[in-house]
């Protein structure tokens, strides 16, 4: 077999594994003791991170193709999408079992009067559809184009997680800065990406295998 | 033979290594409950911590105010805490710290007092007799532990001080150094690291500098040579690497209340009646325990804090 498409072969349960990495360095360090004096704060926090950081990764998926023409990451976006998810789904169940401790009034005041837990909450509901709607049978069932759009709350759901974080720290924004950063820089380069994309002709061949993808209206192929 | 450890110079004292303290695991039912599948969700405290540097203090009497409450391990008093000179982690103060020089150090004593003047560490060490206070220790983060202290009350040094009728409050300065603290050299605060108290609480029995805690010389990590522990407040209060000591006669500004003032006040008593604009301040967690418990006023000391503040709004002076 070709090195290429050996490395292609590869490629997903190489990602699977390196997402997992940071779940197995968690519970490397909570067996030997290394998760600070105060583990459940070190885990809520390490798990937000990783949310945040599969999210945006996911996010950049597309803007590296249209940037650099590099298409290998699209066959992984979902997987990492879906981490990001995974980790999500640990954070807020960290919050709500271990950090609360499931007291249901607590929780409530928290989502309601504490700003950064509402957004990071909100945050949290809005991966719910996407998550629900990855499989491909879903995307036939809404329509491509449909489905790109509902998809695009990743985006809303990555900017409130990086509002979520920095409404969270006290005095030290620079990761939540760097967050921010890079996530701007995605919007940006979806905003160019589809502005180059509308004044060159319809049937530029380096989008044409992607239906309905910044086309004029009209022009993508039916789902 | 063996020598004794008070004996030890500082330079000779080497950590012998992780010691194991006996684990307290809290397994967590609900972890796996939770789906966290595989991940052995076993919580404790950190369990091993080095042997800690510096010398012990000899002949240190259990001083007053000693709460019975479970002590939060060595381990966990000097591996965790905010100290953001050396970054604004929890872990950072105990990695970075380690080279920091506390000798030769100076305090000066400036403004409404008798004879301002400099004074060498060892020589005001020499001025009084450490006692133990065990204290409870309430962060704003809604953590809390039990601290064994070494130290002296405040009152004394500032009644040697001879402060004039104008000293209304004391204005305390934490050291400048970016060479040595890394986390100055990025303006996350604006340093030096300063904070204040009313004349009345510095003079109250309960306030004390610190300069040791479990026996032994303070790590630099918790703010070597000498802090201030006022077991009432927050404990950003607490000022570490004391520097300068100003008398004046009007508040003075303190750091985080200049970084959010709505967030941060003067005063800082602990008071879980009046949260924290991001998060509440009824409950904390107790480090080493699971479920969090009820945060109580002044820290649990009101009965012995709550009449200086008598008439006062607590809310706007929060």
């Amino acid at each position: 077999m070709p090195t290429a498409a050996r490395l292609s072969r590869a490629l997903k349960p190489a990602v699977f594994l390196a997402c997992g990495l940071p779940l197995a360095k968690l519970a490397f360090d909570a067996w030997h003791d290394h998760l600070s004096a105060n583990p459940i704060a070190e885990v809520m926090n390490r798990l937000g991170f990783w949310t945040l950081f599969f999210l945006v990764a996911s996010l950049a998926a597309t803007p590296m193709k249209a940037l650099f023409g590099w298409t290998a990451q699209m066959r992984v976006r979902r997987m990492v999408g879906l981490f990001a998810f995974f980790y999500a789904t640990l954070h807020l169940s960290t919050y709500l079992a271990l950090d609360q401790a499931f007291d249901i009034s607590d929780i409530a005041e928290d989502i309601v009067k504490r700003k950064f837990i509402t957004v990071g909450f909100v945050a949290f509901l809005l991966l719910v559809p996407l998550a629900l709607t990855s499989t491909d049978r879903a995307v036939k069932r809404l329509g491509f184009r449909r489905w790109k759009r509902v998809h695009r709350l990743a985006y809303v759901a990555a900017s409130l997680g990086v509002v979520h974080f920095a409404w969270r720290v006290k005095a030290d924004l620079l990761v939540p800065a760097i967050f921010g950063a890079v996530l701007l820089s995605l919007f940006a380069a979806r905003i160019w990406t589809a502005r180059t994309k509308r004044r060159a002709s319809p049937t530029s061949p380096s989008f044409a295998r992607e239906p309905g993808d910044g086309r004029p209206p009209g022009g993508g192929i039916p789902a | 033979m063996a020598r004794r450890t008070w004996n030890w110079p500082e330079s000779e004292v080497t950590p012998e290594g992780v010691y194991l303290r006996r684990r307290e695991f809290l397994s967590l039912g609900a972890a796996g409950a939770l789906g966290f599948a595989g991940a052995a969700m076993a919580f404790s405290c950190k369990a091993s911590a080095k042997d800690p540097p510096g010398g012990s203090f000899a002949n240190v009497k259990r001083g007053a105010f000693a709460t019975e409450e479970k002590q939060t391990p060595f381990g966990d008093v000097s591996s965790y805490n905010n100290y953001y000179e050396f970054g604004t982690g929890k872990s950072d103060p105990s990695e970075n710290a380690g080279a920091f020089r506390t000798r030769p150090w100076t305090i000066a004593f400036e403004g409404e007092i008798k004879k301002p003047r400099v004074v060498d560490i060892d020589e005001l060490l020499g001025w009084f007799s450490f006692e133990e206070r065990i204290y409870r220790m309430r962060c704003v983060e809604a953590w809390s532990m039990v601290i064994p202290w070494v130290g002296f009350p405040l009152a004394d040094l500032i009644k040697r001080l001879e402060p004039t009728s104008n000293a209304k409050y004391v204005a305390f300065t934490s050291k400048l150094d970016p060479a040595q603290m890394p986390g100055q050299r990025r303006s996350v605060l604006d340093w030096p690291y300063v904070e204040g108290l009313r004349m009345d609480e510095a003079m109250h029995p309960l306030t004390i500098l610190a300069v040791g805690l479990y026996g032994r010389v303070l790590p630099n990590q918790n703010g070597a040579p000498l802090r201030l522990v006022v077991p009432w407040k927050y404990g950003f209060k607490g000022i570490k690497a004391i520097v300068k000591m100003r008398f004046v006669d009007q508040e003075p500004p303190t750091t985080w209340h200049k970084m959010a003032p709505d967030e941060y006040g003067f005063y800082a008593n602990v008071n879980p009646e009046v949260d924290h604009p991001r998060w509440s301040q009824a409950k904390e967690r107790r480090i080493g325990e699971f479920l969090k418990r009820k945060t109580l006023p002044f820290n649990g000391y009101a009965d012995l804090v709550g009449s200086l503040y008598g008439g006062m709004d607590l809310r706007k002076f929060y």
